[in-house]
């Protein structure tokens, strides 16, 4: 694409327009995502510094927020590998029922995270299918940490293979062709080449299921028992807090989470900003 | 078959599948299986009493007009974004996934801070009768915030790479702004808005986390079909809250089917078109 | 080698040192949502008592959650050895699943309730709506917050304090009752999904003139968010709340804490048991301690579930189950 288009200078008329549209879209975004976001934050040192960093130095905040890494650095792993499979396949190989693995693949973005914590405890509840065999084994998924892991699987699940599939259709295969032609093994293909031409893209299908694994509450509260400093994770931690009056902890340990929302944002947009040639060139539908 | 030049096809296949079969359709055939439980009678005596289709209604209704007024918006947006140069655009542009990564609890508590009656925006639209937090209104503000980034990410790309050309075709040829917008740039657009809408519209139908804190709870007036579904739950009625989690599930995946065959067909007319 | 010897010399010094010592206990307690400070101060109390008395360390640790939602828990898998939930109904269902004794309830002292409370009025400083029984709430104009009876504990006992009071009216019937709690739940803006939720909603969002909370919450929410923003209105006759205390048999028997989980409960009904359910304003079973607190707990006409609705399973399923009077009453209908 040509780097500036040919255009005539803006009219009065059509400036004009420009700035009603902007100002439009900034009021929307202020009333709608910045105003919620600044509201955690001046909740949380409403009385000070010092009591937002004893709010999140207590013990139970700590453990809250190890046991949240935990779940997310296993859960995010697994959800990368089937991402990568995922889009390898969807991507470059034509075979029947894709339509209906793309829905699938989307599938838990929609369902209610009620259910989607409801169906472990039917699969591995005391009273579910697997309950019984696994209590007599002494195996512990439900109201422990491998059932948040589970719940936080199944809701991120979609996000790596969502960034990865449009990027590599539209970068097509013609570079791993070449590759294979060339003698490359499987293996080495794909680390050689798959890879670097999807890095990006990659990396940032990682830091919004990283964000989504640790800002995940709905299902998550549904498994986890909420034993605190045992099985309560960040968000039910802030939940906890708000229940228990305890406003400026719920806020600080909410201001946690926005942060790491605010870095996966930042990080984002940091790569965007350093590789955008690459990126626009890789663009979904780009040329 | 074509390209069966690169490897890997059964093996990133069988593990994609293995691995849905695992975490996503083996629970979600407990929950069929649960839901049979309740029995053909028992489901339309379910999905026909009032509160049920009272809440389904809040919750379909809800999430159309949100995932509607998320295309509108998300299209200004997504345009401005794309399309102007202004200071702290970037730093917009980043804010849009915020509700990806912000954690619905978090952001349902600062939702209903903001917005009751003694909040920042609350309070300024009380003296206009206006009341958000607590109302339909609520609802409607809650899923606008978790749908909103699906709109905004699926358009973004297309919107770049939109052909100026034909825009400046159709105004060297005499089209007015606005009906080079209508006629040419939104019915190339459609068929994403459509998916984005989809996918908002997909998201917020089940949204939970977020919804509880600012809506009013009121049963026939502002319940949503996830608050319905807890409640069952709370009345040991597994497979009542199976049931209906499964039918709003069915509801998700067909539209979601709808959306991937939406894409196929329009990815297969623009190679045509290419 | 020279490295490995005094390592496994620790490591076995480390393990005898720990034979030698005391043992560690948890224990699991699945209780409702208002109960936390109670139980944080209870549970290091036992702990100090129980060390003194065996040596052994016991930390307790605790689930809080919708009466209801535990219950489940507990059914579904939830390994606590003693639950102590709102209402007698929460622990029947844990009991139709056998996790524990059908007689629970003749297991301990005062139906196994250790302490009670009743449900009263939190208003606004300077009590501006001029509330002062329940005929009040449903004045026009008065808003209400009450969570919602299906999914919180604490929200059926005031559904049926609220029906007790319009059935003891002069003149007062069954239908009088339901047309008095319809009136009711119409002046409700919002339905929390639990106690502490309404009571934040009230507190915090500032909605409503009246919040319906149990009279632990009130004073507790008193105390934290400022006795200078809110009064406490005791109505004329309410409802006497037992909130039931049980050790679930099969999990307890599973861990082998049966001996340390019935001490647990014992323990509530002890003097300092006692004195510090007082203290964190539940209302104490033992008269002595009860003197104590007086002045906290003024005296007001009660009467229990018992009273007027027999067992706690039938009061749930004439008012709370699926398609009964409080479903009955939706502003729909």
């Amino acid at each position: 694409m040509s780097a500036r288009p040919r255009q005539r200078k803006p009219g009065l008329p059509r400036r004009l327009v420009h700035v009603v549209l902007i100002l439009f879209a900034l009021v929307f975004l202020l009333l709608f995502l910045v105003l919620p976001l600044a509201t955690v934050f001046v909740e949380a040192f409403r009385q000070g510094v010092l009591p937002y960093l004893s709010a999140i130095r207590e013990p139970e905040a700590l453990a809250a927020i190890r046991l949240t890494l935990l779940v997310a650095v296993i859960a995010v792993p697994l959800n990368v590998v089937f991402g990568l499979a995922a889009a390898w396949a969807m991507t470059r190989f034509e075979f029947r029922g894709k339509a209906l693995l793309g829905a699938l693949i989307d599938l838990p973005f929609s369902v209610s995270p009620v259910i989607s914590g409801l169906v472990y405890v039917l699969l591995f509840g005391a009273q579910g299918w697997f309950g019984p065999w696994l209590d007599a084994h002494g195996v512990k998924i439900i109201f422990a940490v491998p059932g948040l892991v589970l719940a936080t699987v199944f809701i991120t699940l979609p996000f790596v293979a969502r960034e990865l599939i449009p990027l590599m259709q539209a970068q097509g295969s013609e570079e791993e062709e070449a590759a294979r032609v060339l003698g490359a093994g499987g293996w080495q293909m794909f680390f050689r080449v798959t890879l670097p031409n999807i890095r990006w893209a990659l990396l940032y299908g990682v830091l919004l299921c990283n964000a989504r694994a640790m800002g995940e509450f709905g299902a998550v509260s549904v498994v986890s028992g909420h034993i605190r400093g045992l099985t309560t994770t960040m968000p039910l931690e802030v939940e906890m807090r708000y229940n228990e009056y305890d406003y400026v902890g719920a806020f600080a340990v909410a201001s946690l989470l926005a942060l790491l929302a605010l870095v996966t944002l930042g990080v984002k947009t940091l790569l965007e900003w350093r590789y955008r040639g690459e990126l626009a060139a890789h663009a979904p539908g780009g040329h | 078959m074509r390209r069966r030049v690169l490897p890997g096809f059964g093996l990133s296949l069988g593990y994609a599948l293995a691995y849905l079969g695992l975490i996503v359709l083996l629970p979600l055939a407990a929950l069929a299986w649960k839901a049979s439980g309740i029995g053909p009678h028992g489901l339309v005596r379910l999905l026909s009493a009032p509160r049920t289709l009272a809440a389904l209604r809040l919750s379909i209704g809800g999430a159309v007009v949100a995932a509607l007024f998320n295309v509108a918006i998300g299209l200004l947006v997504g345009w401005v974004l794309v399309r102007y140069r202004f200071p702290g655009r970037r730093l917009l542009d980043a804010l849009v996934d915020l509700p990806f990564a912000l954690p619905t609890a978090v952001a349902g508590i600062a939702l209903s801070t903001l917005y009751s009656p003694n909040g920042w925006v609350g309070a300024f639209l009380e003296p206009f009768g206006i009341k958000v937090a607590y109302t339909r209104l609520g609802v409607f503000v809650a899923m606008v915030f978790v749908g909103f980034p699906f709109v905004v990410r699926t358009l973004q790309p297309v919107l770049a790479s939109l052909e100026r050309e034909v825009e400046e075709a159709a105004e060297s040829l005499g089209a007015r702004r606005w009906q080079t917008f209508f006629r040419v740039i939104l019915p190339m657009l459609a068929p994403t808005l459509l998916t984005g809408f989809a996918l908002a519209m997909a998201r917020a139908v089940g949204e939970y986390g977020s919804v509880i804190f600012i809506a009013g709870n009121i049963p026939m007036h502002s319940e949503i079909a996830p608050l319905l579904i807890v409640q069952k739950l709370e009345e040991f009625d597994y497979a009542g809250a199976a049931a209906l989690g499964a039918a709003m599930l069915l509801l998700s995946f067909v539209l979601l089917i709808l959306v991937a065959l939406l894409q196929r067909w329009s990815n297969r007319w623009a190679e045509v078109s290419q | 080698m020279r490295k490995f010897v005094p390592a496994l010399l620790a490591v076995v010094g480390l393990m005898l040192s720990c034979m030698a010592a005391a043992k560690d206990i948890t224990l699991l307690n699945a209780s409702y949502d208002p109960t936390r400070e109670l139980y944080r101060e209870i549970n290091s109390a036992f702990a100090q008592q129980w060390k003194s008395a065996h040596g052994d360390n016991v930390t307790v640790q605790m689930s809080h959650g919708g009466s209801g939602k535990q219950a489940r828990s507990v059914v579904d898998g939830l390994p606590a050895d003693v639950v102590t939930l709102a209402l007698g109904y929460d622990i029947d269902a844990i009991a139709d699943h056998n996790l524990l004794a059908k007689n629970w309830q003749q297991r301990l002292p005062d139906n196994a309730t250790p302490y009670t409370s009743t449900i009263v009025f939190l208003v606004r400083k300077g009590n501006p709506k001029g509330i002062k029984d329940w005929g009040d709430l449903i004045r026009p104009g008065v808003q209400v917050v009450t969570p919602n009876p299906k999914s919180s504990g604490g929200a059926r006992w005031n559904f049926l304090a609220a029906w007790g009071y319009a059935l003891k009216q002069p003149g007062g019937s069954e239908d009088k009752a339901k047309a008095f709690v319809r009136e009711l739940y119409k002046h409700v803006p919002v339905l929390d999904t639990g106690a502490r939720g309404a009571t934040n909603t009230f507190v915090q969002r500032g909605m409503g003139d009246v919040l319906i909370a149990w009279e632990n919450e009130a004073l507790l929410a008193q105390r934290v968010l400022g006795k200078d923003r809110f009064e406490i209105v005791t109505p004329s006759i309410t409802i006497l709340a037992e909130p039931p205390v049980a050790v679930v048999d099969a999990n307890a028997d599973k861990h082998g804490t049966r001996a340390v989980a019935e001490a647990y409960l014992q323990f509530l009904y002890s003097p300092q048991g006692q004195e510090i359910a007082a203290k964190n304003y539940y209302r104490p079973r033992s008269a002595e301690v009860a003197s104590r607190y007086a002045s906290q707990f003024p005296a007001t006409h009660t009467f229990t579930v018992h009273d007027l609705f027999g067992e706690w399973r039938q009061a749930q399923a004439k008012f709370f189950s699926d398609g009964a009077i409080f479903d009955q009453l939706g502003p729909g209908s």
